[in-house]
């Protein structure tokens, strides 16, 4: 029923795209890229990680003329169906949007080996090739997530921190990692609370376990709260909201989500990433492998703007871009895990 | 206390939806469409306070969109004599399937909607939690203290029986299913007006859980709802440990209401009958 759905829409989507009228100009040169975007588990509407996704298709779509349609899966087994739809339809590019997509790119892009996939977060192997017509867009999230660890180690008043992890696994533990790596680098005394929100995909769209588990940190003494855990952090910024303390976003800037109540957010330019995948597509440059970011590449950083400079103390700012510096030029490793 | 409290709100829900499943199956018809009622009466709470702006406008919705839902169970079930499993099941995919569309319609994605305000607290209490109190004694005085409670208890016991006293069998069993539905719709609402959103699949099973909880309890309002709120400390204690360093596997606590339900209906908890014509369709040519 649901995966229907979605056929539905998207044949719908199709047909208005076919039936509205072209200029001539357009009309002589090639029609439009078509880009085939699949969402995560938290999907459209997260503000943080698949919207990310989703403004760089959006930007792709007004600067560079190209058209998308995008699935929002409803059950783990329609992500591989996802895929394979598009790729036997005709989008050159498809886009999959997190590592729990990994295993099902690997087998949609082995049967589609003319198509290209990209795919953010793609889980890497140890040994392990990523196939040729695939491009893995991965992110040095803890290098990020050790500034967000500095600042809130040196804007906590408490000396207490928590972190809220949404599915327990290694790309999470990248964030915490780099969390704690930070905070420990700025102040060793800062103690720091984690907790995950379970170990299935459910735990990145859980905003009352979220809020829960920032509830049972703040009794605990924690006035900072960064999370990565998708929708599940809406919690975490509603419990910032009912007991005023201050929580850290990521992936997006989430400012908007609970203004005041945002010291800053881990963000991610997944938009970036899938904006640049589909520019080289464009020029036919596409070429499978690795693109890793970090700090040095801008792939990842935090925000710092008019609304939540109040909010962090200069001490902070300074120690964060310190770190910044030393990160960049090699001269500080941040664990991973 | 702080502990306490946040078993309540986690409690909430599965409370509510415990009691549903209760007055369902006294009257005889089983009720696993509350998973479904719950996430309608999450979604129809979220739109109407969406639309109106008014949370407590949300509340009615989700307790409508409750009802609805489960006159959709009943009609299947007492109309045209339909098992009640397979019923409820549709009901719920059913539910799975509408919410996600109209959320794509309403909100143009499948999987969140847009932050909406909640009920404001009186003072030092949680309307919802004061609300859940008073709905748990009143359970417990209409099955035992009114002639409505006996009335449906002796439609679930033996419907024939009833019958001959002139108890209106089906009015009585569609009765059980409404206010089966205007619990669980409640209990939708408090999902997802507490958390400011409705999410996909926010319900998480908790319906399921709740039918164990009437189990577990022995087909009484009190014992189901204090069923439930041990499976709410449960999940609590999960989340509170963690933050101490204690880390209980999710799966565990999971598997927890489960678990004991086997063992309940397998006797090792003490004896436990449901109500005797629990789940058997009653036609009223038949005698």
């Amino acid at each position: 029923m649901k995966r229907s759905l979605s056929v539905a829409l998207l044949l719908i989507f199709s047909m208005t795209a076919c039936r509205r009228p072209q200029p001539q100009a357009a009309q002589a040169a090639s029609a439009p890229l078509k880009v085939g975007l699949v969402f995560d588990v938290g999907g459209r509407g997260d503000k943080s990680f698949n919207d990310s996704a989703f403004r760089g298709l959006q930007r792709a779509a007004k600067e560079l003329g190209i058209k998308y349609d995008y699935i929002e899966p409803a059950e783990p087994a329609d992500r591989e169906n996802a895929l394979r739809q598009f790729a036997s339809g005709d989008y050159p590019l498809i886009i999959a949007v997190g590592f729990i997509f990994t295993d099902d790119v690997n087998r949609v892009a082995e049967a589609f080996p003319k198509k290209h996939f990209a795919c953010v977060d793609y889980a890497l192997e140890p040994g392990q090739a990523v196939p040729p017509n695939v491009v893995a867009l991965k992110f040095r999230e803890q290098e990020s997530s050790f500034l967000g660890g500095v600042i809130a180690a040196l804007t906590s008043k408490t000396k207490t921190i928590g972190f809220v992890g949404g599915m327990d696994v290694p790309l999470i533990h990248k964030f915490e990692a780099g969390y704690r790596a930070g905070a420990a680098w700025a102040d060793a005394k800062v103690k720091v609370l984690v907790s995950y929100a379970g170990v299935t995909p459910q735990a990145f769209k859980d905003p009352a376990k979220g809020e829960e588990i920032a509830l049972s940190q703040i009794a605990q003494g924690a006035d900072i709260i960064y999370h990565a855990s998708g929708s599940t952090g809406l919690g975490v910024f509603e419990a910032a909201r009912e007991k005023h303390i201050l929580a850290m976003g990521v992936d997006s800037d989430q400012y908007k989500d609970a203004p005041g109540f945002v010291l800053t957010s881990i963000t991610k330019n997944v938009d970036e990433a899938v904006f640049q995948v589909i520019q080289r597509q464009l020029e036919g440059k596409f070429k499978g492998g690795v693109i890793e970011l970090g700090l040095k590449e801008k792939g990842v950083g935090y925000v710092y703007d008019e609304h939540n400079k109040a909010l962090i103390p200069a001490r902070a700012r300074e120690q964060a871009e310190r770190a910044r510096a030393l990160i960049v030029a090699d001269k500080l490793q941040v664990p991973f895990k | 206390m702080n502990f306490a409290l946040q078993v309540l709100h986690v409690s909430g829900p599965y409370v509510l939806a415990a009691l549903a499943g209760t007055f369902s199956e006294l009257g005889g018809v089983i009720n696993i469409a509350l998973e479904g009622i719950l996430l309608d009466g999450a979604l129809a709470a979220v739109l109407a306070a969406y639309w109106t702006g008014s949370p407590w406008l949300g509340v009615l919705a989700g307790v409508a969109a409750g009802i609805l839902t489960a006159a959709l169970h009943a009609f299947a079930c007492l109309r045209y004599e339909v098992d009640q499993v397979v019923s409820g099941l549709a009901v719920n995919f059913l539910a799975a399937g509408l919410c996600r569309f109209l959320l794509e319609l309403v909100f143009g994605s499948s999987s969140n909607s847009l932050r909406v305000e909640t009920v404001g607290s009186w003072g030092p209490l949680d309307p919802f939690l004061v609300l859940l109190l008073l709905l748990v004694l009143a359970a417990h005085w209409a099955v035992y203290k009114t002639s409505f409670g006996l009335r449906l208890r002796s439609v679930g016991e033996h419907p024939q029986a009833a019958a001959t006293l002139g108890v209106p069998v089906l009015r009585m069993r569609l009765w059980g299913v409404l206010l089966s539905g205007a619990l669980a719709g409640l209990g939708g609402a408090w999902m997802s007006l507490s958390q400011h959103q409705f999410t996909d699949g926010m319900s998480g099973g908790r319906g399921y859980i709740a039918l164990a909880a009437v189990i577990i309890g022995g087909w009484t309002p009190l014992g189901a709802a204090a069923a439930a709120l041990f499976f709410g400390a449960a999940e609590a204690a999960q989340i509170v440990l963690q933050t101490y360093g204690l880390r209980v596997p999710t799966q565990f606590v999971q598997m927890l209401p489960f678990a004991l339900t086997l063992a309940a209906v397998g006797g090792l908890l003490g004896r436990r009958l449901p109500p005797a014509a629990d789940g058997i369709p009653y036609s009223e040519e038949q005698d």
